[in-house]
């Protein structure tokens, strides 16, 4: 049950960061247009927030590792990436009345709106391997098992959003959706560490 | 060992068959290069040059230029979008979105030595394909402007710079910019025009992209009028700041206009009769905004 939990929030998680990942080009076409330049600031911004969050996530880690600390990942993404239903707009017209370069505009927009979530985002992945890892001769094979769900999960998560759920649902809706999934993951840990207490 | 034999031979077969295919009905590339957003590609057959944005055969060609004819529009739809003439016949600033061949901002030029002419494209290898193979000329009249049709209305209206033209011609081909057709962008359109500004915009009509789009400048723009064509799918959107024009009037502005427009091939005469502003879509469709354009998937639909 443990192992079937941890795997899923990890595929949930794969699947909302390239969800997001592809929502970012259409939330910043408006200020930055959909020129190729904003695709490669979107794109910066979410290799730098993975990767400072894998490492961040992996340090975390050494700290006896629990499932209340990962269900708290879940719920920290999320209320760190609704704000941007609600003040994205705002942000993105103060970055476009300050920066002309649309190159510069649009990655310091990125950065301000998906750096955060993104980040610990990416803890999730590493953070699953130490919790899931009883017997260090088979890190190896647990930690790609994981790498293997969450790149599943972000297949997916690219595949349904662009696909399909732009042309069901407004982008707002779908950002609230994702941050209802990542409430819901939370506390579905949170209902794992209370079994196994 | 057999079967890479006879693959060779069938390989060898189609080499040797291979040139005569691409000789039978096939324009001649004058050009080809790959920029940073497309296959650019210019072909030529006959007296009839063409850019095209993709190596597909059956593509639509973006502009054409007659080379015996420098002057005459190819295409209707080109020449429908003069139609906008009707509303406003002495546009003093005018913006294109999307250069393509240039036709359009090289008539007006002509057409209109006082105006002051803005093209936007967002492909700088565009450009250069347009001066160097569809004799298209910058000068002080005539200003390009290499980037994103959205950010550049967004940074004009910051300026409070004000068209009495705008032209939305940036939707040729097989990709629509889906943030160019969107109730805001049109919105930040509409506070670019002067008082009796007037935007045209080339469309698409045949797939149920139709009632989406068409529902979408019916919520920014109350006065438009639909012109379609008698012998493609194409159909124009003219919108105004002012009143629509009566048919009369329209007839009148037509008939000055004619001669000046006659070796552009535009037949203006023909026009103010086709032009309706009935709605002819489903008007419960809602229209297209930021939040919501899957414009390309609904054009595929």
């Amino acid at each position: 049950m443990r192992q079937l939990t941890i795997c899923t929030l990890a595929f949930t998680g794969g699947f909302v960061i390239m969800s997001i990942e592809l929502l970012g080009g259409r939330i910043l076409s408006p200020y930055f247009g959909s020129s190729v330049y904003v695709w490669g600031s979107i794109i910066t911004v979410f290799m730098l927030s993975l990767s400072a969050g894998y490492l961040i996530g992996g340090r975390l880690s050494l700290y006896k590792p629990s499932i209340r600390r990962f269900a708290t990942l879940f719920f920290v993404a999320g209320v760190l990436l609704y704000p941007l239903v609600h003040y994205g707009e705002e942000l993105m017209r103060f970055v476009f009345e300050r920066i002309e370069d649309p190159r510069y505009g649009s990655l310091t927009a990125a950065l301000l709106m998906f750096l955060p979530p993104t980040i610990v985002l990416g803890m999730i992945s590493p953070y699953s391997v130490s919790l899931l890892v009883t017997d260090v001769s088979k890190s190896g094979s647990i930690a790609g098992y994981l790498y293997f769900i969450s790149t599943l999960g972000s297949a997916i998560g690219t595949l349904l959003t662009s696909f399909y759920l732009v042309l069901w649902f407004d982008i707002d809706f779908i950002l609230t959706g994702l941050t209802g999934i990542l409430l819901v993951c939370a506390a579905l840990a949170a209902t794992l560490h209370w079994g196994e207490e | 060992m057999k079967h890479t034999a006879s693959a060779s031979g069938i390989i060898l077969f189609l080499l040797c068959i291979s040139p005569v295919f691409s000789l039978v009905g096939a324009p001649k590339v004058v050009h080809s290069e790959r920029s940073l957003y497309r296959n650019i590609l210019v072909t030529e057959e006959y007296s009839r040059r063409c850019l095209q944005f993709s190596v597909k055969r059956d593509q639509r060609s973006q502009s054409c230029i007659n080379l015996n004819y420098p002057k005459q529009m190819v295409f209707s739809y080109t020449k429908m979008m003069m139609a906008s003439l009707l509303l406003n016949s002495t546009p003093k600033r005018i913006l294109i979105i999307g250069l393509g061949g240039g036709t359009l901002p090289m008539a007006l030029s002509q057409l209109l030595p006082e105006s002051e002419i803005t093209a936007v494209e967002i492909d700088a290898a565009v450009v250069k394909v347009a001066e160097d193979f569809f004799r298209f000329r910058k000068s002080k009249s005539v200003v390009v402007e290499v980037q994103d049709a959205r950010v550049f209305g967004k940074r004009a209206a910051l300026k409070k710079l004000k068209y009495d033209l705008i032209m939305l011609d940036a939707y040729n081909g097989d990709y629509i910019p889906e943030h160019l057709l969107t109730r805001e962008y049109l919105e930040e359109c509409k506070k670019l025009l002067s008082d009796n500004g007037v935007l045209v915009a080339n469309t698409f009509s045949i797939s149920r992209l139709y009632h989406y789009e068409s529902a979408t400048y019916a919520a920014v723009f109350r006065n438009m009028f639909n012109l379609k064509s008698n012998t493609s799918s194409n159909r124009i959107i003219i919108a105004s700041m002012q009143n629509l024009p009566s048919l009369q009037e329209m007839q009148e502005t037509a008939k000055a206009l004619k001669a000046r427009l006659k070796p552009y091939d535009i037949p203006i005469h023909r026009y103010p009769k086709r032009l309706n502003s009935r709605p002819d879509w489903d008007t419960n469709t809602e229209p297209l905004t930021d939040q919501y354009s899957p414009a390309n998937l609904l054009n595929a639909r």
